[in-house]
């Protein structure tokens, strides 16, 4: 078939299974707007307020779908403005496609309007990047760009088209989608490896990642632990692959993680570290991290294999494939003795009291998670919020914690919330946010509002920066540089303004209130939570500490 | 601090920016490069590139592990010294009259280097050799006035029969 080059993109975004893409339109991609006018049955477009939230939200959309997020964005301004977006993705592995304009090829390295070396600025943030400036590359490189981005350890692939290629016409013929196939794991050596060091274990310990959801590895990983009881603690990321209330889940581990986590860490004599990165929130110092334990690491990426500490054994593979092998392998196990020691530790875990008159972090996240119910989808921005989110949101199942963990996006959001409420229309979708992140990027209210995508978003108020401050009140004397906000912004009326509702709450019958009314709005709605500044995330382990070195506030 | 020098030998795609993908790797991941030479290769397709570089034991591994995640790198070999061929070119300007010509290509001799040019006051020697043999010459030749000086970097080959990106499943 003969056609321009913004057709082939509509023909193979269609062929690759897209249906929903997030972008913003501009001079470089008029024609390929154009293009999507006229496939606009097959594909849905979503315009953002502005680029980075589309880039969220073709992240959100991916995080919470397990499908290549697309965004589409101009030349250079349209480019810069993913960059925070891309490079949110690439930190924490997930699959996205960004396709930008370009000037033409004529006036490419002419400091044309709008023009920006995309590819050179994109390079660092993205698992790999392409510049087109042929009609006939597009459908090849796109393909591509579609294979790399799912396949293997998954991330962000940039396809940078010039505008005459989007105009030039060339033959397209339709190709199958990429699937990725994934081969099951033989390498049996590696597998007894691996049952040796259990075998030997009598204080075993499974850290586990988000490798584990890039995989769909939570429901092997649940009969393993449970087979063999072996207490496991999590990341960040892989908030909400085991239930919280699962017996085996010791919860979040790291700087702001559980004393009981994070003291089975110390006292382990065996740790299986499963799409585990060991980043420095976590391993917050590699000499002593762990230091009882033999280190056996499970990862698809090489690279990843003793980065950060150093390890006895890794096996390098598709998490689901080698977790899969060696469950039938392995014989059923009992550590009571080291499951009752975890049990005394829990008894020393941060319990926050509750109050009836005014708002704690934990009870707005049990309020919020109560009503919002196990099926909903949490996106969150970054700060205190995101910690106490995780330490109390109560997820139960895989890719229902969306966050920015390796970049630490204030502003991730309401974007990524955006994309996840396109992704599973008939979930409920809330936003967590604070009252700094939340003004990074609250414009994507009015996207919200235009496809009425009923996100409810959580707005913990404490007039602070909170997390800085936090570290200001620990490790700065009390010097509170530029963390008081004392915005005046009326988030009711600013709601409202935007064509959203807004509900303010000062106490727990109150927040209960207006979540009800928020569900029942079948629209985007703000809740105003108001707490106090001196709010801490507790327990707080600082950079370079160990357990020894916890605080609790 | 246990730093090896090692020299790697990586098939790339000869793209537009891959060698920009490939310094910007080191670049932001804080590894060295020591020297760094492309080249093309019998297949238009495929460039060469041969980076010195140093670092302890798991800093190479991870130099080795990053740059084989790259998606235009075809494969990367670390070559030692025994089991490679590694060379380098110098060219070096050095101050030298006539009274002192003769000092100059006494020492070139030895080294088996040759004399390129010759102005009124200046001499500009060449060698080709492993790099320590470089580093030995320019010891020497340090004793004169040296104006100015360019080293290739090193370029090298596995001995034998093997050849790189065609051993097994690459």
């Amino acid at each position: 078939m003969r056609m321009n080059g913004a057709e082939v993109i509509a023909h193979v975004l269609a062929e690759q299974g897209v249906d929903t893409v997030f972008g913003y339109p501009g001079g470089s991609v008029l024609h390929i707007y154009d293009a999507l006018y006229q496939h606009k049955a097959e594909i849905t477009h979503y315009l953002t307020a502005h680029e980075q939230g589309a880039a969220h939200a073709a992240d959100g959309y991916a995080r919470a779908t397990g499908k290549t997020g697309v965004v589409i964005a101009t030349s250079g301004p349209g480019a810069t403005n993913l960059v925070t977006g891309i490079a949110t993705a690439y930190m924490d592995s997930v699959p996205m496609v960004a396709i930008t304009g370009n000037v033409s090829s004529g006036l490419l390295g002419k400091d044309s309007f709008q023009e920006v070396y995309t590819m050179g600025i994109t390079m660092p943030i993205t698992k790999h990047n392409y510049t087109v400036q042929r009609a006939e590359d597009i459908a090849g490189v796109l393909r591509e760009a579609f294979r790399i981005a799912g396949s293997g350890r998954k991330g962000p692939v940039l396809v940078d088209i010039t505008k005459d290629a989007t105009i030039n016409e060339c033959d397209y013929t339709p190709e199958k989608a990429f699937v990725e196939e994934k081969l099951p794991f033989t390498d049996d050596e590696e597998i007894w490896e691996i049952l040796r060091y259990i075998g030997r274990s009598r204080r075993p310990l499974v850290c586990f990642g988000g490798g584990v959801i890039a995989s769909e590895a939570g429901d092997v990983l649940y009969e393993l632990l449970h087979k063999m009881q072996i207490p496991a603690v999590h990341t960040l990321m892989a908030t909400g692959v085991l239930g919280w209330d699962d017996p085996l889940n010791l919860g979040l581990v790291g700087m702001h993680g559980s004393y009981s986590a994070n003291k089975a860490i110390s006292e382990a004599d065996l740790v299986l570290a499963i799409g585990f990165r060991f980043s420095d929130r976590v391993a917050l110092d590699t000499q002593r991290f762990a230091p009882a334990a033999d280190i056996v690491q499970i990862d698809i990426d090489p690279s990843e294999v003793g980065k950060n500490v150093r390890i006895k054994h890794a096996v390098v593979g598709d998490i689901h494939q080698i977790l899969s092998r060696l469950l039938p392998m392995l014989e059923s196990a009992s550590h009571t003795p080291w499951l009752d020691e975890i049990a005394a530790w829990k008894k020393e875990d941060y319990a926050p009291k509750s109050t009836a008159d005014r708002l704690r972090p934990h009870q707005i996240m049990e309020i919020v998670g109560e009503k919002a119910g196990d099926d909903a989808i949490f996106a969150t921005d970054v700060g205190q919020h995101q910690m106490w989110a995780a330490q109390y949101c109560r997820r139960t199942k895989p890719r229902s914690f969306l966050t920015s963990g390796g970049l630490g996006t204030m502003g991730y959001g309401y974007g990524a919330a955006l994309g996840a409420q396109v992704g599973q229309p008939h979930r409920t979708v809330v936003h967590i946010t604070g009252d700094g992140s939340f003004h990074m990027n609250l414009n994507e209210c009015c996207t919200a509002v235009s496809y009425n995508l009923p996100v409810i978003t959580v707005i913990f108020n404490n007039c602070v920066l909170g997390m800085v401050r936090q570290w200001q009140h620990s490790f700065y004397g009390d010097r509170f540089s530029q963390t008081t906000l004392d915005r005046k912004t009326d988030y009711v009326k600013m709601a409202e303004a935007f064509g959203a509702k807004g509900y303010r709450a000062t106490t727990p019958a109150q927040l209960a209130d207006a979540m009800d009314k928020a569900l029942a709005a079948g629209g985007p709605v703000w809740i105003e939570c108001v707490l106090d500044r001196d709010e801490m995330v507790s327990p707080m382990i600082p950079s370079g500490g160990t357990v020894d070195d916890i605080i609790f506030y | 601090m246990n730093d090896k020098k090692q020299v790697v030998s990586l098939l790339v795609d000869n793209n537009a920016g891959v060698l920009a993908r490939i310094s910007s790797l080191f670049a932001r991941k804080g590894f060295n490069i020591d020297s760094l030479t492309v080249s093309a290769t019998d297949d238009e397709s495929v460039s060469r590139i041969t980076i010195t570089t140093s670092g302890e034991e798991h800093v190479l591994r991870q130099i080795l592990s990053q740059t084989e995640k790259l998606w235009e790198v075809r494969c990367v070999v670390p070559l030692e010294p025994e089991t490679s061929i590694q060379r380098e070119l110098l060219l070096v300007k050095v101050k030298a009259d006539e009274a002192m010509r003769h000092h100059v290509r006494e020492a070139a001799d030895i080294y088996k280097a040759s004399v390129v040019d010759l102005s009124v006051d200046s001499m500009v020697v060449e060698l080709t050799g492993k790099p320590s043999k470089i580093d030995g010459f320019l010891a020497v030749i340090g004793q004169y006035e040296v104006l100015e000086l360019c080293r290739t970097g090193v370029t090298a080959l596995q001995r034998g029969a093997d050849v790189l990106g065609r051993e097994g499943d690459a």
